[in-house]
């Protein structure tokens, strides 16, 4: 666009916050009970990173896989993109996300470890991504209709991740974090952008894990032998 | 004359309640004898649902349509003109204007080509940025366009300076978008009393008199105000008839909402 940066973020509100909540509960209804899945889904995973991290690493990272694709898939593409035309964009960067958990799943590129501090963040991002984000939307008046449900809504799907990345350790980490981290980003713009409050969610959920994964890192060199 | 802006408002997606309740605006404003619909690829599904609302009122004859053409890519206007014509369902547009001045020239070279092969009546440029009114004036000097459209309201009143003078010097016809600053007017005046000489003008909401104070203007053809719901464009619609401010009532209506 010439001359872009005379542009300021509400140009680019294309919809009004009734049309985006509505969009919610269309979608919440076109798919329920597919509902009870996901945050089923959602709860497994938590069990499995506390219970049994090394046996299950890879069947975690390929149900996010899966589930990335579908958000990407049915909720972005098929729905967002009718009001958003930017989001037409955005999916297949949920498509590649979804490639990237597949390869870390193949390569079992992931692995659990509770016990650093950085997990017990994860495992707060992941648990409101789960059972939190679910309530906002009755909490603000929206009722349950309008749930963001993981599995099913991008931001829970993209905190959720957030989350299991803070728990994990491996090679593939840094690749699986960008997307998320961008979405949830572009997400709190958008909720700041309509004045919605809940816009903190996204935001929060990015900043824990930025302070997270940057407390590990300092962590790590201080554990390093004195050269 | 008002007519109806779609930025926004009509953009609904395919939520079938929502479009129904765009379809009954439109219905309201032919109605209350309404013909400028103006839309843009820019705005999200607002094309399609202007077409659902078009098919559902048996294509009004009134319809005078106004769209946009808006791409980077100068070869890619005509393909975009034809995707939404297509939405709306009409056999040509009345008017197609380059949006926010965005690649104007390949853009205007193709449509006034267009224009005199018929398949398109009239055409136009637009912009909502008070900063880019000097390219703009500069275009309406140099290039035959037929409308112009820009922002215009009690208080963003920059376009009296130049561009609307240049446009009744020229004989280009002005769309004025923003009439309400993108609502932030009406919310703003929502629980402030009418001045009492309001009343002369027939007016009975900060919405008319504000439209009264935009239509007043000699230079002046059509303002777009989007809106969502029924009694706002029966609201606005009738801001076009009755009496007129004169130009001191003008001034009058623009210092008192200023000093509010
Ligand atoms: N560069 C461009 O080409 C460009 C740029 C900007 C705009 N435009 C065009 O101009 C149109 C108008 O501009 P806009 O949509 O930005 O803003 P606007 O028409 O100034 O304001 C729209 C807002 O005003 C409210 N409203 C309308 N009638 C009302 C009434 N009688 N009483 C109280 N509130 C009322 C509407 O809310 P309700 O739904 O509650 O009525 C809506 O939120 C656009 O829709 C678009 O078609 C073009």
């Amino acid at each position: 666009m010439s001359e872009w940066w005379t542009y300021r973020a509400e140009d680019f509100l294309l919809f009004s916050p009734r049309v985006y909540w509505r969009m919610f509960e269309l979608h919440n209804a076109t798919l329920w009970p597919l509902h009870v899945v996901t945050l089923a889904t959602g709860l497994l995973i938590i069990l499995l990173i506390a219970w049994r991290p090394e046996t299950w690493a890879r069947w975690i990272a390929l149900i996010l896989a899966i589930l990335w694709i579908f958000v990407g898939w049915s909720f972005l593409w098929s729905r967002y993109a009718t009001i958003n035309w930017a989001a037409a964009y955005i999916a297949p960067g949920f498509f590649v996300e979804g490639a990237l958990l597949l390869a870390s799943s193949l390569l079992d590129g992931l692995a659990f470890d509770r016990r650093r501090p950085a997990g017990w963040i994860g495992y707060l991002i992941l648990g409101f991504a789960i059972a939190g984000q679910p309530l906002l939307a009755p909490l603000q008046g929206r009722g349950w209709a309008a749930s963001e449900v993981f599995g099913i809504a991008p931001d829970p799907m993209a905190i959720a991740t957030l989350g299991v990345v803070l728990l994990a350790r491996g090679r593939l980490l840094p690749w699986l974090l960008p997307i998320p981290v961008l979405w949830c980003l572009m997400s709190g713009m958008t909720l700041a952008t309509m004045g919605e409050p809940q816009a903190w969610a996204p935001y929060g959920a990015v900043a824990l894990t930025a302070m997270a994964w940057i407390w590990t890192i300092i962590r790590q060199r201080g554990s390093l032998p004195a050269a | 004359m008002v007519g109806l802006g779609t930025w926004i408002t009509f953009n609904v997606g395919n939520d079938p309640v929502l479009r129904d309740e765009c379809a009954d605006v439109m219905a309201a404003f032919f109605e209350a004898g309404g013909r400028m619909i103006d839309s843009s690829p820019m705005y999200g599904s607002s094309q399609p649902v202007v077409g659902y609302g078009l098919q559902k009122l048996g294509r009004p004859p009134a319809l005078f349509s106004a769209e946009k053409v808006w791409t980077f890519s100068a070869t890619a206007g005509s393909a975009q003109i034809e995707q939404s014509r297509r939405f709306w369902g009409v056999p040509k547009f009345d008017l197609v204007q380059v949006h926010n001045l965005l690649a104007w020239k390949p853009h205007l070279q193709m449509l006034f080509p267009m224009k005199s092969a018929g398949a398109v009546r009239y055409v136009g440029i637009t912009t909502s940025e008070g900063r880019r009114h000097d390219l703009l004036e500069q275009i309406m000097r140099n290039e035959p366009v037929d409308f112009v459209q820009f922002s215009y309201n009690v208080v963003d009143r920059e376009a009296e300076a130049r561009l609307l003078p240049l446009a009744a010097e020229r004989g280009i016809a002005v769309i004025v978008n923003r009439p309400f600053r993108q609502g932030e007017l009406t919310q703003r005046l929502k629980n402030k009393p009418l001045p009492e000489w309001a009343a002369e003008l027939g007016v009975s909401s900060w919405a008319q008199l504000m439209l009264k104070f935009i239509l007043s203007h000699p230079a002046v053809t059509v303002a777009i105000p989007a809106t969502t719901r029924v009694d706002h464009v029966r609201e606005n619609l009738s801001a076009a008839a009755g009496t007129m401010p004169d130009p001191a009532t003008r001034q009058r209506i623009a210092a008192h909402v200023q000093a509010l």
